[in-house]
C-alpha cells in the first residue's frame, strides 16, 4: 500500500488580485482524518476543490495515490466528495442516487444492489432507499450523500463543511457517525471545517491554514498545546495573550517583562532582548490564589459553566485574562481586593507580537 | 383551508373578467362550435364531410406534421440559450432576456413582413449568398416549408426559452460537479443529471408551441406556401370565401380537440401543477 494517499507539492491558486492557495505542500497517510481549518477565505475549499479537480490549480503538482492527477477532469480522479449543500439528485430516490456513481463504474445490476443496500445499512438508513431526496430531513440528506461518496470505495473521501447547514445537536451526532464510518472503512479522509472544536473531536491531524497558506499542521494536541504561531494559539481553543517584550532567551525559554511583573514562556526560536512578545496560557493552566507568586490582579467577574467556573481577572496594566476552574475547586470570592495568577512555564508560549 | 374560504369570499372580483371573457370568447366561440352540429341542418354531416373529404384530411395532417416538426427545432435552439441565460454571467443574462424579449414588443405582422425580406428571392440572406458566390441561384426560401418553420420558429423560440430558463435557474451548479466527481462525463451527467432536471420546462416550452402551431394563421398565411395550408388557414376559408360556418365550427372542435387531449397528456405526465409553478 502506497504510504501517501495524497501529496501537494507548491499548489498555488489565484483569482486575480486574490491569492486563495500559495504554495501549498501537503501529504494525507492513507487511512488517515485530516482537516483542513482556517477562518472564511483562508482558501481550504479551493484547496479541497483542487483534489478534486473542479479548480486548475496555477502552479504545483497534486498525486493521488502516487500517480499525478494535476491535468485529470474530476470523474477520472478516484475521490468521492461530500458538499454543504448534500447535492443530491432531486430526481432520483435515495437508491438511485447511491447507485449512480456505480453505474458510472458500469457495475453489474446485482453487485450495484448489493453495495448499494450495505452503503445505506453503514449510515444507519436501510428502510429509506426509495424516498426522494426532499423526504428527508438535512441530516439524513448528508448522510445519504456520504453512502454515496463512498460507496465505491474511492481512494480519498473529500467533505467540505458537510455539516455546516446542521442544528449543533445534529451535527455532533453526525461528527461522530462519519468517525465510525471512517474507523470501519478505513477510508482517507480529507475534511473541511471552520469549526475548530470539530476539528479537534474528528482528526488525526489538522492543518491550520491563514491566508491561503498552512500555519501549522499536526495532531490535536500538538495544536493545542504547542501552538506553532501566535494564530495558531489564538484560533485554536481560548486563549490568554499577554504582551509584552522580551529580555532574551535561554535554553528554549525566553524572559519576557511585561507591565504586571517579569514572567519565563517556552519559545520555538530564540527572540531578541528588546523584540515585543505575546505570551499565550490556556485558561486551564491559569492557577488563580488569594496570594504567591504570580502576576497580580483582581477577579472582575465569575460564569459559571456547569463544569467549571470561569474568572475573568483583571491585571495590574489592565488587561483581563480568563482562567478555568474545576466546579469541584472552592470557589474564589468575588470581593476578593487582589489575587495571583501563576501557570507552569511549559505551558506559556511566547511568540513575536 | 383558511385561505381557501378566504379566496372563496373574494370571488367577486373575478366578475369583470369573467364577464369580458363569457361576452366576448366563450359566447362567439360556443355559438361557432355549436354551427358544426346545426348548419345548414342538425347532425353530424359536417363531420362525415371532414371525413370524406381528402383536401380536409390532408390539411389537418399537414398541420400536425408541421407542429411535429417546429416543436423539436424550436426546442432545440431554445435549450442553448436558456442554459447560457440560466447559468452565465449575470451580464449575459440581462442581454439574453432583454433579446428574447424584443420580439415581443413587436407586432406579429411586423415580425412576419421582417421574415419575408430575409428570406425573399433578392433578400437578405439570398444576397449573401449569391454574393459570396456560395449559391450560383437564388435558394427558395419563401412561401414554402423552409419560410414557414422559419416564421414559426422565430416567433415561438421565447415560450420555449422562458419555461426551460426557470427549470434550468432552478437547477444547482453543485449537481453537476457532484456527478462529475461521483465519476460522470459531461456528456453522461448531462443525459443523467442535467437534462431530467430541465424536463419540466422543456415539455411546457414545447407544449405551448405545438399547440400554438396548429393554430397559427398569420405565419402560415404570409410565409407559407399553398402545400402547406394550415387547419387555421382552412377555417378562414371556409367562413370567409364559402361561408361554410358548419365545416368551419366542425374543424375548430378538432382543433380543440387535440389541444385538449395534448393538455391532458401533459397532465398526466408532468402535471399542469409543473407548469402553473
Ligand atoms: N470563484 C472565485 N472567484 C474569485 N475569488 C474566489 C473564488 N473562490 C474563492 N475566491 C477567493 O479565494 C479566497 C479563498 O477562498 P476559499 O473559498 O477557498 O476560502 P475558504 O477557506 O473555503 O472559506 P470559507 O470558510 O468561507 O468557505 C477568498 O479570498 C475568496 O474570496
Ligand atoms: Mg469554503
Amino acid at each position: 500500500m502506497i504510504e501517501n494517499v495524497l501529496e501537494l507539492a507548491g499548489v498555488a491558486k489565484r483569482y486575480d488580485a486574490v491569492v486563495a492557495v500559495d504554495a501549498l505542500d501537503l501529504r494525507l497517510q492513507t487511512g488517515e482524518f485530516l482537516t483542513l481549518l482556517g477562518p472564511s477565505g483562508s482558501g481550504k475549499t479551493t484547496t479541497l476543490m483542487m483534489v478534486a479537480g473542479l479548480q486548475q490549480p496555477d502552479a504545483g503538482t497534486i498525486l493521488l495515490n502516487g500517480a499525478p492527477v494535476t491535468r485529470l477532469p474530476p470523474y477520472r480522479r478516484d475521490i468521492g466528495m461530500v458538499f454543504q449543500s448534500y447535492a443530491l439528485f432531486p430526481h432520483m430516490t435515495v437508491r438511485r442516487n447511491v447507485a449512480f456513481p456505480l453505474e458510472m463504474r458500469g457495475l453489474p445490476k446485482a453487485e450495484i444492489a448489493r453495495l448499494v443496500d450495505e452503503a445505506l445499512a453503514l449510515v444507519k438508513l436501510p428502510d429509506h432507499g426509495d424516498r426522494l431526496p426532499k423526504q428527508l430531513s438535512g441530516g439524513q440528506q448528508q448522510r445519504v450523500a456520504l453512502a454515496r461518496a463512498m460507496v465505491y470505495r474511492p481512494a480519498l473521501l473529500l467533505m467540505d463543511e458537510p455539516l455546516g447547514a446542521l442544528d449543533k445537536k445534529l451535527r455532533e451526532q453526525l461528527q461522530l457517525e462519519i468517525k465510525r464510518v471512517h474507523r470501519e472503512r478505513g477510508i482517507s479522509v480529507l475534511y473541511v471545517t471552520h469549526d475548530q472544536e470539530e476539528a479537534l473531536t474528528m482528526s488525526d491531524r489538522i492543518a491550520v491554514f491563514n491566508q491561503g497558506r498552512i500555519e501549522q499542521i499536526g495532531a490535536p494536541e500538538d495544536l493545542y498545546d504547542r501552538p506553532a504561531t501566535r494564530f495558531v494559539a489564538s484560533f485554536i481553543g481560548d486563549t490568554n495573550l499577554l504582551p509584552g517584550r522580551s529580555l532574551g532567551t535561554s535554553a528554549g525559554l525566553c524572559d519576557v517583562e511585561t507591565a504586571g511583573g517579569r514572567l519565563r514562556a517556552a519559545v520555538r526560536a530564540p527572540i531578541a532582548p528588546g523584540v515585543g512578545v505575546v505570551v499565550a496560557v490556556r485558561p486551564e493552566r491559569l492557577v488563580v490564589r488569594p496570594e504567591g507568586e504570580g502576576l497580580s490582579g483582581t477577579i472582575v467577574d465569575v460564569i459559571f459553566l456547569g463544569t467549571a467556573r470561569k474568572y475573568v481577572v483583571r491585571l495590574a496594566d489592565g488587561t483581563e485574562c480568563i482562567a478555568l476552574r474545576q466546579v469541584s475547586d472552592p470557589p474564589l470570592d468575588l470581593g476578593n481586593a487582589s489575587v495571583r495568577v501563576s501557570w507552569d512555564i511549559a505551558h506559556a508560549t511566547a511568540f513575536e507580537a | 383551508m383558511e385561505a381557501r374560504l378566504r379566496l372563496d369570499r373574494k370571488a367577486w372580483l373575478l366578475l369583470p373578467a369573467a364577464l369580458t371573457i363569457g361576452v366576448a370568447f366563450l359566447l362567439p366561440v360556443g355559438w361557432l362550435l355549436s354551427r358544426a352540429f346545426t348548419d345548414p341542418q342538425p347532425g353530424f354531416q359536417n363531420f362525415e364531410l371532414l371525413w370524406q373529404r381528402p383536401v380536409y384530411m390532408r390539411v389537418m395532417g399537414n398541420t400536425l406534421w408541421i407542429a411535429a416538426i417546429v416543436t423539436p427545432v424550436t426546442v432545440l435552439l431554445a435549450f442553448p440559450v436558456a442554459h447560457l441565460m440560466a447559468h452565465g454571467s449575470p451580464q449575459m443574462r440581462r442581454w439574453l432576456i432583454f433579446l428574447v424579449l424584443v420580439p415581443f414588443w413587436t407586432s406579429l405582422l411586423v415580425r412576419a413582413f421582417a421574415t419575408a425580406i430575409l428570406l425573399q428571392r433578392h433578400g437578405v440572406i439570398n444576397s449573401f449568398l449569391l454574393g459570396f458566390g456560395i449559391v450560383e441561384e437564388p435558394l427558395p426560401l419563401l412561401y414554402n416549408i423552409t419560410g414557414l418553420l422559419a416564421g414559426c420558429v422565430q416567433v415561438l423560440l421565447p415560450f420555449v426559452i422562458f419555461p426551460l430558463y426557470s427549470s434550468m435557474a432552478r437547477i444547482d451548479p453543485a449537481y453537476m460537479r457532484a456527478a462529475s466527481t461521483l465519476g460522470a462525463s459531461p456528456v453522461r451527467s448531462f443525459f443523467r443529471v442535467y437534462l431530467p432536471l430541465t424536463l419540466p420546462g422543456l415539455v411546457t416550452g414545447a407544449t405551448l408551441v405545438f399547440v400554438s402551431t396548429l393554430g397559427y394563421y398569420i405565419i402560415p398565411a404570409m410565409l407559407g406556401g399553398a402545400r402547406q395550408q394550415m387547419i387555421a388557414q382552412l377555417i378562414q376559408d371556409q367562413i370567409a370565401t364559402f361561408g361554410n360556418w358548419g365545416v368551419a365550427g366542425a374543424l375548430s372542435i378538432v382543433l380543440l380537440g387535440a389541444t385538449a387531449v395534448l393538455l391532458l397528456l401533459l397532465q398526466l405526465t408532468v402535471g399542469l401543477k409543473e407548469i402553473a409553478r
